[in-house]
């Protein structure tokens, strides 16, 4: 199923649409500290705009995620999580406490970019799953994934 | 026979949940149990303890950050459990006449 059916209006309305959705998750990631949003909002914005390139053009868009990238990137977020969380117990704080985060700053800003970091983690995550389930879902026409 | 008695078992489940909902604290009750935990330490400090404008990010990214994790693991979860569930090979199993040559 996963050829390209894209007439070339859909192709350049997925080539317009694409980087604003970037943008977009970009901001929600970022902004995510002070108003609604936040890795998971952004990760399935970013997912959207992975399935829609590979819906219009086809798995070869180059901007878009190969299965085996996607699973990299499900597999990365929790361990970008998880790995800020041990190492703040390496420097000394509890799992997960971001102020003890071996860095040159003030502990408040420390703690401002570890949330920063793992809400990072939750968008690679969340993006990598979706797009594995949406190619698990729609295989090659040979049936590999 | 069975639907009759789920039925006549539904009445007073009905009103025994109706008679605890009219037990419940009025919505935004400041004095109910769920105000005066937590709730009263993180308005206070959570914005010079993490620099948080927004107190859910605050409880949901910091104080709460390992309960964050756990979802994010079960996101992770359901992405490998569809893949092992429908997921196939990357290629196709080798020609049987190769293990004979």
């Amino acid at each position: 199923m996963r050829s390209k059916f894209g007439s070339p209006v859909l192709d350049a309305s997925a080539r317009l649409l694409a980087p604003f959705m970037w943008l977009f998750a970009a901001y929600v990631l970022v902004h995510g500290h002070d108003s609604p949003g936040g890795g998971f909002q952004a990760g399935v914005i970013l997912a959207a705009s992975i399935i829609m390139l590979r819906l219009v053009r086809g798995e070869a868009s180059p901007p878009g995620l190969t299965s085996r990238g996607a699973l990299t990137f499900a597999c990365a977020g929790p361990l970008l999580y998880g790995g800020i969380g041990i190492v703040s117990v390496l420097s000394g704080g509890n799992f997960l406490d971001y102020g003890e985060l071996p860095l040159p700053m003030d502990p408040v800003q420390i703690r401002v970019l570890g949330t920063l970091g793992i809400e990072t983690g939750v968008m690679i995550g969340v993006t990598g799953v979706l797009v594995l389930i949406f190619d698990v879902l729609a295989p090659w026409d040979d049936g590999t994934v | 026979m069975i639907g009759r008695l789920t039925g006549l078992l539904l009445v007073p489940a009905f009103v025994v949940l109706l008679q605890a909902a009219a037990e419940l604290p009025a919505v935004g009750d400041g004095d109910s149990p769920a105000f005066t935990h937590v709730a009263p330490y993180y308005l206070e400090h959570a914005h010079e303890e993490t620099g948080a404008a927004n107190f859910v990010t605050a409880v949901l990214a910091d104080y709460r950050g390992y309960d964050t994790f756990g979802e994010l693991t079960v996101i992770f979860t359901a992405g490998i459990a569809c893949l092992l569930i429908l997921g196939t090979r990357d290629e196709p199993p080798a020609p049987r006449d190769e293990d004979a040559a």
